[in-house]
């Protein structure tokens, strides 16, 4: 256990499963109709099944994988929105999790009123969200859009409002879904500034992304999942990216040994180019 | 859990403090979108009791109105009440379900959205019964320090009601048929209430019966007290304490079962 005081996440074993066929897609009908007949069955489905894993403080995890592959999910487990169906996952500070940040804003409500609601979610304080508040809505660019109907707003004005006030969160464990790329040209640069100077501050990060390119310049450690199976965890970051690139031309899945294989071939195409 | 965890002192402080920034906003969100686009806005708080009141006074005036004293009072302890259990549970009931977005994103306590839709409605509440005090000041109702003890059949019914609001709202994430299996028990609830009648004409046995009903129970002491001055029996009493122990131990069983199977059926 010499290391376990760097260790700030530590998952081993986890698994999460959903149930379908129950009754959410039944209805209470079907539901006491199937079980009077005694055709009721359930099916099980594992989004993850024993992923493990382990970070350090300060370690940059980039999570790849295809479509349903149980990245979300995976990140809900960590974050504590999800409770693993089995596994243990042993957490050390504060999360922060900043996943799918557009949705779950309220239409009806003005933008300024979202802001604040939103920040309460994040667990801001009173205090902090009255002094920030100007900060926040300049730095999403929205002044003149503060008393609208937050329906009124753009996807992109949405997208960047979300990202402006979670990026005051100062967490140790921060947990991205996606969140680099948004709004226009300007604003992204803009808010991929602020996510390195974030990262930069020795917090533990992990994101899920589909661009291998920023995956590839910022993380350190690389968890690669495929229909919920872990097909590697690794600190090779792009011998992993390359593989997986490989990966994603011939659709044939690597066992963990056949990676450095599979990143071979892929730089051997790419010198051909 | 998290074995690693500290639960300071300090932590668990500024945990509760920025869940009070939370639910202040939760509140606020809660009435804004309640009223948003209305003409009338919060004025339709106080004149949906009225114009309820006069319905009934209208309907039922003649026919109960002569037999019971102060009859708009009575009405009115009746609907007061009854429209504060119907509102704070039924607009409980989906307070999970429709927060879902939120809490399956963010990690927040999903009991703080119940809570925050039952304050609203509490605020509501209020409202009708400040119009309601004024009601008994144009029916000559005398005032006097029982008034005060009001306080305990109102403190009853909120946490009776955020006990039922709990355990509805659980059930109707898993069942949506829970909103209209739940709109015909409190029709029921409703006709059983005496809102309009009074249980008077009952034999003594039956009239025991009703106060199996709950909502009932706040009801006659509310009448008790407003129209008689009077501290009603024991029994009343006790079941008012006795009755939003019960509902919040099953609401909080209930949640505590579900609340991690929550997410997989949003």
């Amino acid at each position: 256990m010499s290391e376990s005081k760097n260790i700030v996440l530590s998952c081993r074993n986890v698994s999460i499963r959903y149930i379908t066929g129950d009754l959410k897609s039944i209805g209470l009908k079907e539901y006491i109709l199937r079980k009077l007949t005694g055709a009721y069955s359930i099916q099980e489905f594992w989004a993850d099944k024993n992923i493990s894993f382990e970070l350090c403080k300060g370690d940059l995890l980039g999570i790849i994988g295809t479509n349903g592959a149980g990245k979300s999910t995976l990140l809900k487990a960590v974050s504590g929105i999800m409770i693993p169906s089995s596994g243990n996952l042993y957490v050390r500070g504060k999360i922060a999790a900043l996943l799918e940040l557009a949705k779950g804003f309220d239409n009806e409500l003005t933008v300024k009123e979202n802001t604040f609601l939103r920040g309460a979610l994040l667990g801001y304080s009173k205090n902090f969200m009255l002094e920030k508040y100007d900060e926040i809505i300049a730095y999403a660019d929205l002044e003149e859009f503060q008393e609208h109907l937050f329906k009124q707003l753009s996807s992109g004005m949405k997208s960047r409002l979300a990202f402006a006030i979670a990026c005051f969160v100062k967490p140790d464990i921060l947990i991205l879904d996606e969140v680099l790329a948004v709004g226009d040209g300007m604003f992204r640069k803009k808010s991929e500034q602020t996510m390195k100077e974030i990262l930069a501050n020795g917090v533990t990060g992990l994101f899920v992304s589909h661009s291998l390119t920023s995956v590839r310049k910022m993380c350190n450690k690389i968890l690669w999942l495929d229909h919920g199976e872990q097909v590697t965890f690794t600190d090779r970051v792009q011998e992993c990216c390359d593989a997986y690139e490989h990966f994603l031309t011939t659709k044939r899945l690597p066992a963990a040994h056949e990676i450095p294989v599979y990143a071979a071939e892929f730089q051997k195409k790419t010198a051909q180019k | 859990m998290n074995v690693w965890k500290k639960l300071t002192a300090n932590s668990i402080i500024q945990k509760l403090a920025q869940h009070r920034f939370l639910f202040e906003e939760l509140v606020k969100r809660d009435f804004k979108r309640k009223y948003k686009r209305t003409v009338l806005g919060m004025f339709w708080s106080v004149l949906f009791p009225l114009i309820t009141l006069m319905v009934l006074k209208i309907v039922f005036g003649t026919f109960f109105g002569r037999s019971i004293p102060n009859y708009t009072i009575y009405l009115f302890c009746g609907t007061l009440l009854f429209s504060y259990f119907r509102e704070t549970t039924n607009t409980g009931m989906v307070a999970l379900l429709n927060n879902a977005p939120i809490f399956s994103k963010i990690n927040v306590p999903k009991y703080i959205f119940l809570l925050s839709a039952s304050v609203s409605s509490l605020i509501n509440f209020l409202l009708s019964l400040s119009v309601f005090f004024l009601f008994c000041i144009f029916d000559n109702i005398s005032f006097s320090w029982k008034m005060l003890l009001l306080i305990y059949p109102i403190a009853g019914l909120t946490v009776f009601n955020i006990g039922v609001a709990m355990f509805v709202s659980c059930l109707y994430v898993f069942f949506r048929d829970m909103r209209y299996l739940y709109d015909i028990v409190l029709m029921l609830l409703m006709y059983m209430s005496a809102i309009f009648y009074s249980t008077d004409a009952f034999p003594p046995v039956y009239q025991k019966l009703f106060l199996l009903n709950p909502v009932y129970v706040y009801i006659s002491y509310f009448r008790s007290i407003v129209i008689n001055s009077a501290i009603p029996d024991w029994q009343i009493s006790v079941l008012a304490i006795v009755y939003p122990f019960i509902a919040l131990l099953f609401g909080c069983l209930l949640y505590k079962n579900l609340n991690r199977k929550f997410l997989y059926y949003v």
